[in-house]
């Protein structure tokens, strides 16, 4: 039971093979300096179509979930916990919360990134409670 | 109203095929069947057709449906982005088209076999990038997680919402118990004959804990309906007319579709609140709303979408149906054909349908006379209205 690797696009490159590295990052505008998640190929604030890929600290909070029972696909275990983090630097990202019990799951909770590997060899930020130990 | 096409388009015939698990024939001939069976409603015929609109999703080809209807010459077409909620907007693109003279009878289709063909509630890992117009999402942020299917994706803004609110699942069986009464008498709907009570639905399994059990989930059907749009003067000649009041389509910057997890405050249903500002800006107000059809694919988004279109405050839509508001005796009665919940899912165009039966005073569950009615499907809607 492998998770589906990510689908790779030239507008997303850069976060997936960053979370190969085990590094969570955000695109951050070149010109405005506006974090933005998913990634897209330009800022809709300012135009720019240059940006840097940041480090984020990888902490957060859960800003929402659902435990997932049915229906189930055989690439993962359920119930699967799927979680929005809202990371400290702003950027919210659709995520698994692991190392919890799915009646522990609630709003508010702090987490912290962990990585998961997935088919093709490849990894995908995933999330556990803040002060778990891995 | 969208620019000013208010009045200047009406529904003129209505019509689809039946609604079942398994229809046994391809989405072009039911597409074919409800657009026959509409026009015979209008008394137009397929001679008279020269423009079509559905949604991005739909599988019919135009050309084919062409072949098979004997149309002579299709002056306009168009298609309405991705799926249930973009259902209304065809209203608004066959008004403009023969408000505007591009097209003289318009017919708007969906069909679908959402239960024997490509199942929506099926977890399938998609591996495109985007959601390439299929109505879905962008699932390259979610097939990775798991999460893959409309419940899941909405789950996360419904778990959100109980949060914000201190809503409940049995404030959401509330809703679905009334869906279902409507859909016990109403011999189209896959629940008829079958009402529920909350303590069913409550112990109905978890698809989506803490917001969806089974019960809040939409009936994946199969079938089609049809809808037959043409310029107000012209509708005068056909036999019940219903007039397009106001048509609007809110897509904002910021909202996805049904992966619509990046707003700030999704507890909110931000495009209904926009295009509730359209709809209501031209003279009309909710309290000349008789009926209303609300997009209800999973049950927290009928109460979000209830709140967001002002009939109730935020947070209010458990007490206003705990008080009976969408009841025949409540002050907006709701979905009374079952819903996408209770009678099925033809991707919201069967609720359009609905409204059209209730104002013309042909439907199952026939309101007192009701005069005009909303129907609202996220990011689109209409108003409908009864000449006098
Ligand atoms: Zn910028």
């Amino acid at each position: 039971m492998t998770r589906p690797a990510p689908t790779i696009t030239d507008d997303n490159r850069g976060f997936w093979e960053a979370a190969h590295d085990g590094r969570l990052v955000s695109q951050q505008c070149s010109g405005c300096g506006q974090l933005r998640h998913p990634p897209r190929p330009m800022c809709p604030y300012c135009h720019s179509i240059e940006h840097e890929l940041v480090e984020l600290a990888g902490t957060g909070t859960v800003y929402s979930y659902a435990i997932l029972h049915h229906p189930q696909h055989p690439a993962f275990s359920y119930p699967v916990i799927a979680v929005l983090v809202d990371l400290d630097e702003g950027v919210r990202l659709l995520s698994n919360l692991v190392g919890v019990e799915p009646g522990d799951v609630h709003i508010d909770m702090p987490v912290r990134v962990t990585f998961d590997e997935t088919e093709a060899g490849m990894a995908v930020p995933v999330f556990e409670p803040m002060g778990s130990s891995t | 109203m969208s620019a000013g096409l208010g009045g200047a388009a009406a529904i003129v015939g209505i019509g689809q095929t039946e609604f079942s698990k398994a229809a046994g024939r391809s989405e072009t001939q039911l597409a074919s069947e409800a657009i026959v069976a509409a026009l015979l409603d209008a008394g137009l015929t397929t001679d008279d057709v020269d423009g079509f609109v559905s949604y991005t999703i739909d599988p019919v080809e135009e050309t084919e449906l062409v072949r098979a209807l004997g149309t002579p010459e299709v002056r306009w077409s168009s298609r309405v982005p991705y799926g249930g909620g973009g259902s209304q907007g065809v209203l608004l693109h066959a008004a403009a088209a023969v408000a505007g003279g591009a097209a003289r009878v318009v017919v708007a289709y969906r069909a679908i076999k959402a239960r024997s063909g490509e199942r929506f509630g099926r977890a399938k890992v998609s591996t495109r990038p985007t959601s390439a117009h299929s109505g879905s999402t962008a699932s390259q942020w979610c097939s990775p997680f798991g999460v893959l299917t409309p419940a899941s994706w909405m789950a996360l803004n419904a778990t959100r919402y109980m949060h914000a609110f201190g809503v409940t699942s049995a404030d959401f069986g509330r809703a679905v118990v009334q869906l279902r009464d409507y859909a016990a008498t109403n011999p189209n709907a896959h629940f008829y004959g079958r009402p529920i009570t909350l303590e069913d639905h409550q112990s109905s399994r978890w698809i989506a804990e803490p917001a969806i059990r089974l019960f809040d989930c939409c009936q994946e059907t199969d079938g089609a309906v049809a809808i037959v749009i043409t310029a107000s003067d012209r509708a005068q000649d056909t036999v019940a007319p219903i007039e397009i009041a106001a048509a609007g389509n809110a897509g904002l910057f910021g909202e996805e579709i049904a992966s619509d997890h990046y707003r700030p405050n999704l507890e909110v249903m931000e495009g209904s609140v926009a295009l509730a500002t359209q709809l209501f800006g031209g003279g009309f107000t909710r309290s000349d709303i008789d009926v209303a059809m609300i997009y209800d694919a999973f049950t927290p988004v009928f109460l979000m979408q209830l709140e967001a279109l002002g009939f109730c405050g935020f947070g209010e839509a458990k007490d206003f149906i705990a008080d009976g508001q969408i009841s025949p005796a409540g002050s907006l009665p709701c979905n009374t054909n079952g819903g996408l919940i209770g009678e099925g899912y033809i991707h919201g165009l069967n609720l359009t349908v609905e409204a059209v039966r209730q104002l013309r005073g042909t439907a199952v569950n026939q309101l007192d006379g009701p005069r005009t009615a909303l129907v609202a499907a996220s990011r689109t809607g209409v108003i409908l209205q009864r000449p006098l």
